[in-house]
């Protein structure tokens, strides 16, 4: 039973804000057919009962909730595509 | 007397910067003439510093010859993956949608490798985003395997090993989520480590897939992998995953030797798969370790064959969550003629990726998304879970896990970028490692029909210093790691 199908694709693309073909369309909604059939072999296994992995290192301690020097405002706004007054510019986003 | 340099391991360069027989600035200089002439053949390199690179080798040898202490990788020409930021050079992740990015800061483990006398010389190729075995997805263009042109170099981090076994740097730093600096180093015949996730600071790498991703060094011997990881581990304040654990002097542990140690081979799931002249290289090379002292013993890995479609679902799942960044608002190249903010996410995103990166952006959505999150995503963490316990009740019986690299040589240009699917089955045997978050070393193992192949130890937790051990013992008893790959064979040739 195919699980995607191009609506599948044109609804995930919508969520991943990627706007594609309809060639890409019925490319992408083919080849995640076939790789998600293949990680179906997952569902075989008997997970029950089993956490799921959780790293932990040891150093995401909290710290103290003090305010302390980040990056320059103007360093930060340097490689954006648009800028104006110190700020990020986009286009309109309110009629 | 330049060909003899560049033919220098990290060790012996600092050892002649440290007794004034050559200055920092000549070692660079022959390494950049090296980059020049063989960079046509090899397009390891996406951009290089020659001018920034002689002026920083300059300033070490004029405070060297004030007196200052000589540091640990004094004159060591870098290559550094085109992931990591660096001051001064652009980051591109070898992606159209971040041409021409500056970063505004620069990466802790870059920063930790220049204090030490490291000298960047230029950024690497790679698959865009980290996302491929073979740098046929990088945006820009293919790198091509020193061994043979017509040859991948394996991925994501193929500039980096290119760089390293071309002898164009004895040192480049990569970055490894599901085999990204151990695959292309078995396939360019030089040495690499991926060592314990959170051993090494991330901050300043471009984030793929953070519950897997590390970064680590590739050079020609275990040796000069210790040298350069005692350098780069270490915990960060700025990088709050980074472990805050002492970190050996990794290079007098070699001294130690393997004898005593013991590798367990899972020898069911080396059963099939593995080409044979790839699987006679690793046991010549087991046998090669127990003249060494070091006993080879069987062991399981059980769940081993859930691995890769476990680590594709995670991994997609976090790189769409981490890709959602470029928008082409803060950074980037942002789509033209789009009036509103939804088509400017939309073009920029669609116009800036290539299809790998959206083929697994759109699967790691599709992962997340609601009615199939328990399915997916949350099935596959439980199963890194099962692989870890594997690996935890191997480790009962020996210190170290050893299968093949990778279950073939280098393959053809071309060969598997029709098929998805048969690009990742490439990184069977290292993606559990990432998925475990263990340390992980392959080194080479000699040639399997003209190509190089290489072993992987895969150790517990914070034991990167068992597999160098390891792997210099090997290294002390074979001379696969200098081999040198024919100049001559060179395209057009």
């Amino acid at each position: 039973m195919p699980r995607i199908s191009e609506d599948t694709v044109l609804s995930v693309a919508r969520l991943a804000r990627l706007q594609l073909s309809s060639d890409e369309l019925a490319r992408f909604a083919r080849e995640l057919e076939s790789i998600v059939a293949w990680a179906d072999s997952l569902q075989a296994l008997d997970t029950d009962g089993v956490p799921p992995l959780l790293l932990d290192t040891g150093g995401a301690s909290l710290r103290e909730d003090e305010p302390r020097g980040t990056l320059a405002r103007d360093l930060a706004l340097e490689p954006a595509p648009d800028s104006a007054e110190g700020l990020f510019r986009v286009p309109r986003v309110l009629p | 007397m330049t060909a003899g340099i560049t033919q220098l391991s990290c060790a012996a360069i600092r050892e002649r910067v440290a007794r004034r027989e050559l200055s920092a600035e000549e070692v660079t200089r022959a390494h950049l003439d090296r980059i020049a002439a063989r960079e046509p053949d090899l397009d390891a390199f996406l951009a290089t510093a020659p001018e920034q690179a002689l002026e920083k080798a300059r300033r070490l040898d004029r405070s060297l010859a004030g007196g200052a202490a000589v540091p640990a990788l004094a004159g060591v020409p870098l290559a550094v993956k085109d992931i990591l930021h660096v001051s001064g050079l652009p980051t591109t992740c070898a992606s159209r949608l971040l041409a021409g990015y500056r970063p505004p800061f620069e990466a802790t483990v870059v920063t930790k490798l220049e204090a030490a006398g490291a000298i960047v010389v230029g950024k690497t190729n790679m698959d865009e985003f980290a996302m491929g075995s073979s740098t046929e997805h990088s945006a820009i263009k293919p790198t091509r395997n020193p061994w043979d042109p017509e040859r991948v170099p394996g991925g994501s981090s193929g500039g980096s090993a290119a760089a390293v076994a071309a002898r164009l740097v004895p040192l480049a730093l990569g970055t490894d989520t599901g085999g990204s600096i151990r695959q292309p180093a078995a396939f360019c015949g030089v040495s690499g480590l991926k060592p314990t996730w959170g051993r090494a600071s991330r901050y300043g790498v471009v984030a793929f897939a953070s519950s897997l991703d590390q970064v680590g060094p590739l050079a020609r011997s275990a040796q000069d992998l210790a040298i350069a990881a005692s350098v780069l581990c270490g915990h960060d304040p700025r990088d709050a995953t980074s472990a805050a654990r002492a970190v050996p002097d990794y290079g007098s542990a070699l001294g130690r030797g393997g004898a005593g140690l013991r590798i367990g081979v899972p020898r069911a799931a080396l059963a099939e798969g593995v080409a044979p002249e790839a699987l006679a290289r690793f046991e010549e090379a087991l046998r090669a370790l127990q003249t060494a002292g070091v006993s080879v013993v069987d062991t399981e890995l059980p769940h081993l064959a859930h691995a890769i479609a476990a680590y594709y679902l995670v991994a997609t799942a976090e790189a769409s969550s981490n890709l959602a960044r470029f928008d082409g608002v803060r950074y980037g190249v942002r789509a033209a003629g789009a009036h509103d903010l939804r088509r400017l996410y939309g073009e920029t995103r669609d116009q800036g990726f290539g299809p790998e990166v959206k083929r697994r952006i759109l699967l790691g959505t599709f992962a997340l998304s609601s009615g199939y999150y328990d399915a997916y995503y949350l099935r596959a963490q439980r199963v890194r879970t099962l692989i870890l316990r594997d690996f935890e009740q191997a480790f009962a019986a020996c210190d170290a896990v050893a299968t093949p690299t990778t279950p073939a040589p280098a393959f053809r240009f071309g060969e598997k970028t029709e098929n998805p699917l048969q690009m990742y089955l490439e990184d069977v045997f290292t993606v559990p490692a990432n998925l475990a978050g263990l340390p992980a070393l392959s080194v080479p193992c000699g040639l399997a029909n003209g190509l190089p192949v290489g072993l992987q130890l895969v150790g517990r937790p914070f034991e990167e210093e068992t597999l160098l051990r390891l792997g210099h013992s090997l290294q002390t008893v074979t001379t696969h790691h200098d081999l040198v790959p024919p100049d001559s064979r060179s395209r057009g040739s």
